[in-house]
C-alpha cells in the first residue's frame, strides 16, 4: 500500500521591536544574562503588563501580507503551565480571538496568527539548570498552518516563502540561528486516498529550514515503516536531534499539557479600527507573488524568469535597475540568470554595466559570442564593456561606409559567385558574406554585411 | 484525567495547580467546590443567547504604549531575589523533559 504524509507547521517569529511585549525592557540578542529584565518580565506579583503598539501593528501587517482576515476585535488569554522559563506560571497569549485568521503562503493555507510573549532561555548543567530572562517577554508571533503539506519539500517551500515575506515586510529578521524563527511540525501518515487523518506526532527542536526538511523526511519514513509492520502510531511529541538525525519521544499523550486558558484580566482587548487598518495597509510592501506577475507583465518575461529573479529580493532589485532603461529586458534577464546568478555572491558588475553590455550587443557593436568574452573580462577586472571592447579591438564593423568598401572588394574578387547568384543560386550570397567577414578579420557585422551585399547584387 | 462537565476532579485540579492535598483535604475541598459549582451553575438559568460575550469587565480597548526601550534594573538587584544564582543565571533543580 502507498502512504502519504500530512504536515502542518507552527512557526514562532520574534518581532523586530525595540522593547518587549508588555514592558519597556530592550529586546536584544546576545546581551549579558539577566540584564534586560524588570519586575514585569520577571513575573513579580502585582505588576501590570502594558501592550507594545508596534508589536500589534507588525502582527497585523504580517496578516495583511499573508492575506489573512484581520480581527476587528481581539483579546488576550492566560495559558497556564509550570515551567521555569515562565515565572508567572502562565504565558500571555491569544486563545479564541487571535489578531489574524485564514491567509495563505503560496498554495498552503494559514489557520491563524496570534501574538504572545516569548519565554526565558534555560541552560542545563550536570546537577542544575540556569535561566536567563532576557528573552522572556519578547513579542512573539505564532503562525499556524493548515495541514496542507504533503512532503518535506512542501514544508521547505512554505518556510522559505514565509520567511521571504516576513523579512520583506520588515516584521522580523527571521534568523533561525538566533532563534528569531522557530518551527514545530505536526506530521501524520495515511494510505493514499484515505480522507481521515492519521494520529499526529509533533516534532520539536528543529534549528534550520533544512533541519525541518531532514526531520520530516526521517519521521515520515519512521511512521510509514511502523504502520507497515502493523504498529499503531500514537499521539506524542518527539524531539529532533540534528547530530544523530533521528527523532525520539519527548512526551506522550498522557503527559500532554492542559493549559486551562482563561481571559487575561490585566489587559484590555484590542480593537482594530478601519482607519488603523488602512494606515497599516499602506505599509504593505510589494509581495513576491505580485512582483512575479509585474515582471511578466511589465518586462515581458516568461514565468520562469520572473520566478528565478524574484526568488532573491536583491537579485530582483538588481534586475530592475539594469532593465529600467533597457530596450531588451529579456536579454538582461538571460544574462542575470545564466551568467550573473552563479557569481552573484561575489558580484562586481554593477547593474548599469550589465545594461551597457546588452546595449552594445543589441547595437551590433559586438556579437553575442563576443559578449560572453567581454562579460568574463568585466567580471574579472570591473571595467566597463565599452573599455574592454575598445582594448580588445572587438568592436564589430557596423560602419556602413567601411563595410561597402569590403563588399566591393569581395564582389570584385569572386566574379563566379556573383554570376551564380544572378543565375538564381541564392545560396551564393552566403559564400560572399563569408568573404566579407574574412576581409574584415571577423569584425564585420554579419547582418549588415548581408544587407549591403543583397542591395549591391540586386541593384 | 480531565473531569467531565459539571464534575470536579479535585485530585486532577490540585495536580494542575501543583498542590499536595491530604485525603481529608481532598474530601473537604471536593464538597466545597461542588457547592461553589452548583451555585455558579445558577447562571445557566439565564437566557444569554442574544448577549455578546464580554472579553473584559471594563469597557476599554487599545491600552497601548509606544515601542520605546527604557533601562532595565540592575542585575545584582535581580539576582538578589533568586533562591540561588551562579554564572549570572537563576539556578534551580535540573529541568528534565
Ligand atoms: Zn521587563
Amino acid at each position: 500500500m502507498e502512504y502519504e504524509a500530512v504536515i502542518g507547521l507552527e512557526v514562532h517569529v520574534q518581532l523586530k521591536t525595540h522593547s518587549k511585549m508588555f514592558c519597556g525592557c530592550a529586546t536584544a540578542f546576545g546581551a549579558e544574562p539577566n540584564t534586560l529584565v524588570c519586575p514585569v518580565c520577571l513575573g513579580y506579583p502585582g505588576v501590570l503588563p502594558v501592550m507594545n503598539a508596534e508589536a500589534v501593528r507588525k502582527t497585523i501587517l504580517s496578516g495583511l501580507m499573508l492575506g489573512c482576515e484581520i480581527a476587528r476585535f481581539s483579546k488576550w488569554d492566560r495559558k497556564n503551565y509550570f515551567y521555569p522559563d515562565m515565572p508567572k506560571n502562565y504565558q500571555i497569549s491569544q486563545y479564541d480571538l487571535p489578531l489574524c485568521k485564514g491567509g495563505r503562503v503560496g498554495k498552503f493555507g494559514i489557520t491563524r496568527i496570534h501574538l504572545e510573549e516569548d519565554v526565558a532561555k534555560s541552560f542545563h548543567f550536570a546537577e542544575t539548570s540556569g535561566v536567563d530572562f532576557n528573552r522572556a517577554g519578547t513579542p512573539l508571533m505564532e503562525i499556524v498552518s493548515e495541514p496542507d503539506m504533503r512532503s518535506p519539500e512542501d514544508a521547505f517551500a512554505y518556510l522559505t516563502a514565509l520567511k521571504e515575506v516576513l523579512i520583506g515586510g520588515g516584521v522580523s529578521d527571521c534568523d533561525m540561528e538566533k532563534g528569531q524563527l522557530r518551527c514545530d511540525a505536526n506530521v501524520s501518515v495515511r494510505p493514499v486516498g484515505e480522507k481521515k487523518f492519521g494520529e499526529k506526532v509533533e516534532i520539536k527542536n528543529m534549528n534550520s529550514i533544512s533541519g525541518v526538511r531532514r526531520a520530516l523526511a526521517y519521521e515520515i519514513q519512521r511512521q510509514i515503516a511502523a504502520v507497515k509492520r502493523g504498529e499503531t502510531i500514537v499521539q506524542e511529541t518527539r524531539r529532533w536531534d540534528d547530530d544523530t538525525s533521528v527523532t525520539s519521544v519527548m512526551r506522550t499523550k498522557e503527559h500532554a499539557h492542559d493549559y486551562r486558558y482563561f481571559p487575561e484580566p490585566d489587559l484590555m482587548p484590542v480593537e482594530v479600527s478601519a482607519a488603523w487598518l488602512a494606515e497599516i495597509r499602506r505599509a504593505v510592501p510589494e509581495l513576491p507573488e505580485a512582483k512575479r506577475r509585474r515582471f511578466v507583465a511589465h518586462y515581458g518575461l516568461p514565468e520562469y524568469d520572473a520566478e528565478v529573479l524574484v526568488a532573491d529580493a536583491s537579485v530582483a532589485a538588481y534586475y530592475e535597475q539594469a532593465a529600467a532603461g533597457s530596450k531588451n529586458p529579456k536579454a538582461i534577464s538571460n544574462w542575470v540568470m545564466t551568467e550573473l546568478l552563479a557569481k552573484f555572491a561575489e558580484n562586481t558588475i554593477a547593474p548599469a554595466q550589465l545594461a551597457e553590455l546588452v546595449a552594445a550587443i543589441d547595437a551590433g557593436q559586438i556579437s553575442g559570442k563576443q559578449g560572453k568574452e567581454v562579460f568574463a573580462e568585466m567580471f574579472a577586472t570591473g571595467k566597463n564593456a565599452a573599455v574592454i571592447i575598445q582594448e580588445k579591438g572587438l568592436a564589430q564593423l557596423s560602419d556602413a561606409g567601411a563595410l561597402e568598401g569590403l563588399v566591393d572588394q569581395a564582389l570584385a574578387a569572386n566574379p563566379k559567385s556573383v554570376a551564380d547568384f544572378k543565375a538564381g543560386n541564392a545560396a551564393a550570397i552566403n559564400f560572399l558574406k563569408g568573404q566579407v567577414i574574412k576581409l574584415s578579420k571577423g569584425k564585420a557585422n554579419p547582418q549588415l554585411a548581408g544587407e549591403i551585399l543583397a542591395r549591391k547584387l540586386q541593384g | 484525567m480531565p473531569e467531565d462537565k459539571g464534575q470536579f476532579d479535585v485530585a486532577y485540579v490540585a495536580h494542575l495547580a501543583r498542590l499536595q492535598l491530604t485525603d481529608a483535604e481532598m474530601t473537604q475541598f471536593s464538597a466545597q467546590l461542588q457547592n461553589i459549582l452548583a451555585y455558579v451553575t445558577k447562571l445557566n438559568e439565564l437566557d444569554v443567547s442574544n448577549v455578546e460575550p464580554t472579553a473584559h469587565a471594563v469597557p476599554l480597548t487599545n491600552v497601548l504604549r509606544k515601542d520605546e526601550a527604557r533601562p532595565s534594573i540592575e542585575r545584582e538587584r535581580v539576582l538578589a531575589n533568586a533562591p540561588e544564582s551562579a554564572r549570572e543565571l537563576f539556578i534551580m533543580p535540573k529541568i528534565v523533559e
